[in-house]
């Protein structure tokens, strides 16, 4: 087994634990989590594409890792976004995105 | 067409992305009580660079084409204007010209008054939700694609919960859930495309992509994914509570032209990137999912009682209608596609249902100020209090029904006859059906609407420019019904070098 397809393993491994998470976590911290679990899956995805690519004496493609860091700042600024909804959801009292609202001390740091 | 060089005012491309951007940056320099004269004056411009790029396209019959730094893909990114582009990008500014016109009662701030948050926010995100647009419209890589995207979800999710309400809040969440999940699928599918080709250029990818599992499951995902942020049923769960909402200067944006970005997206990853001839038990599935959500949604659009969220379910509905476009396409061998019936059809239905939703929902923002309830059952006096809104309001629906001289009269009659000469039975049942049921929840609003004030009931004074903003746009929507013939050769500018 070459080193990309065991990474490659962990990011498919990845992506099916956080889309798990997506789609059958109630709870929207939990959600929010498993998305970036996704977005982990895919970067490394990303990275695994760079190390198939290398070529011409470099050791990875440049034109993936570029794009993974994109992705990560829309990833981080994304989480921040829904951070910041979910504690003024929490302010306006109403814990969940759907379902009957969870015990407050789920959520709590 | 290849990216070659930059075309002569290639520059307006740039200037039709930056512009909102620097507006917007305008609003944060210059102190936030101008964020409404900032954000006119850059709509004003904008507008003028979106027809000056469609006279362009259309005076040369080539699309436009400006490469960043010089240079050429793959190496390098370019934006491209071809006929479906410019159409598009005069169909944003149009109708975010008249949504500015409307929201100018409900977000200015006082003139001797503290800044306030509310009008700063709206017109920040409303400049950087036009950006965001344009971006998708012209970007000609995956990934540039795949930024446009993002930024217009951010821009529109703080649109939902403008007023801070838990319902409100919830639904924004729920949005941007949805959302994310629709951008990871996709991000995912751009990384296998890279891995299977090296290059993210629409117009390198078409002469590159094979029939093989790699390319099939990577256009999956980035379909699925779109399919999430379209609100194609039944992943709409989250954009009835969401439009619904927000503002009706917000919702107007976000129905008419957000949910139109990914399903532009879907329509060039199947015409110009999926391998030709494109699957045909995928696109029957598109559009299966497509008839669906025509059937299940307009049959809840009956349902609802407020009028915002009959108007919300009812844009899930004619979302479906786009998705109907892909079998209908691929039966017609003899023509390329973007020639045929279907696919003006189609295109011809996204730009009469953005204009026809966009006037339905400021309309139903006025009666709504003017009454100060949107509960169907009791609309009446409506048409003595606001007319003029009441009449867009019809004239909108009737867009939305498919009946003569409207825009969606004609759109839905192309879809009807391309239908119809691929043999797709249930397609051309559907159609009609959701006419029927169109109609039905337009006369009920309708109806309501005219009926006797009830004793005792006051209304509000609605100002007449914002009252003729919202008619503006229904005439426009009714007014698409007399170009039929044209759009065929302006949509196919531009693809001439596509086999």
């Amino acid at each position: 087994m070459t080193p990309a397809t065991l990474y490659g393993l962990c990011a498919a491994a990845l992506v099916a634990i956080g889309l798990f998470g997506l789609i059958l976590h109630p709870t929207p911290l939990r959600k929010v989590i498993s998305f970036n679990l996704i977005g982990s899956g895919t970067f490394l995805f990303f990275g695994i594409a760079a190390r198939r690519g290398a070529a011409a004496g470099f050791l990875g493609d440049p034109v993936p890792q570029a794009m993974v860091i994109t992705g990560i700042v829309v990833a981080f600024a994304a989480t921040a976004l829904a951070v910041a909804l979910l504690l003024r959801m929490l302010e306006a009292g109403a814990p969940t995105v759907d379902g009957p609202p969870e015990q407050p001390d789920d959520l709590s740091p | 067409m290849m990216a070659d060089a930059t075309t002569p005012g290639g520059g307006l491309l740039v200037l039709a992305l930056m512009l909102p951007a620097v507006g917007m940056l305008a609003i944060f320099a210059l102190g936030l009580r101008h964020a409404e004269r900032i954000a006119h004056a850059t709509l004003l411009a904008g507008l003028a660079v979106a027809l000056a790029v469609a006279v362009k396209v259309g005076q040369s019959g080539q699309a436009m084409t400006y490469l960043i730094g010089g240079w050429r893909p793959p190496l390098g990114i370019a934006l491209q204007a071809d006929g479906l582009s410019a159409v598009l990008m005069v169909m944003t500014a149009v109708i975010l010209c008249a949504v500015g016109v409307f929201a100018r009662g409900s977000f200015s701030s006082p003139r001797d008054g503290a800044e306030t948050r509310r009008p700063f926010v709206f017109w920040s995100l409303f400049l950087g939700l036009w950006s965001a647009l344009n971006c998708a419209w012209l970007a000609r890589d995956l990934f540039s694609l795949f930024v446009a995207l993002e930024l217009l979800t951010f821009s529109a999710v703080p649109l939902v919960c403008l007023d801070g309400s838990r319902e409100t809040l919830r639904a924004a969440l729920r949005y941007l859930l949805f959302a994310l999940a629709g951008s990871v699928l996709y991000l995912m599918g751009t990384g296998l495309i890279y891995g299977a080709y090296g290059t993210m250029d629409i117009a390198t990818l078409h002469h590159l992509t094979r029939a093989d599992w790699a390319t099939s499951l990577a256009l999956g995902l980035m379909i699925v994914g779109l399919m999430a942020k379209a609100a194609l049923f039944p992943l709409h769960l989250w954009l009835p509570p969401a439009h619904a909402g927000a503002p009706a200067a917000a919702s107007a944006v976000l129905s008419a032209l957000v949910v139109k970005a990914p399903f532009v997206l879907i329509l060039r990853l199947w015409f110009e990137v999926a391998p030709q001839p494109a699957s045909t038990p995928a696109g029957a599935m598109l559009a299966g999912l497509g008839a669906a959500s025509i059937l299940f949604c307009s049959v809840m659009a009956l349902r609802q009682a407020r009028l915002k969220l009959m108007i919300a379910y009812s844009t899930v509905a004619q979302v479906g209608y786009l998705f109907l476009v892909f079998p209908l396409v691929m039966g017609s061998a003899a023509v390329t596609p973007w020639e045929s019936v279907g696919w003006t059809g189609g295109v011809l239905q996204l730009v009469s249902h953005a204009f026809a939703k966009a006037a339905m929902f400021l309309a139903a923002g006025l009666i709504a100020e003017a009454l100060g309830h949107d509960r169907i059952a009791d609309l009446g006096g409506a048409a003595k209090a606001v007319p003029v809104t009441v009449a867009a309001f019809a004239l909108a629906g009737l867009s939305l029904m498919g009946l003569p001289p409207a825009g969606g009269f004609i759109a839905k009659l192309m879809l009807l006859t391309a239908a119809v000469e691929t043999a797709n039975w249930w397609i051309a049942a559907t159609i009609l059906a959701g006419g029927i049921l169109a109609a039905t929840y337009v006369f009920r609003v309708v109806g309501s609407a005219l009926a006797e004030a009830p004793e005792g009931a006051g209304t509000t004074a609605i100002a007449r420019s914002r009252e003729l903003a919202v008619l503006a746009l229904a005439l426009i929507a009714v007014a698409l019904g007399f170009l039929p013939l044209q759009p065929f050769d302006y949509l196919a500018i531009g693809r001439g070098g596509m086999p």
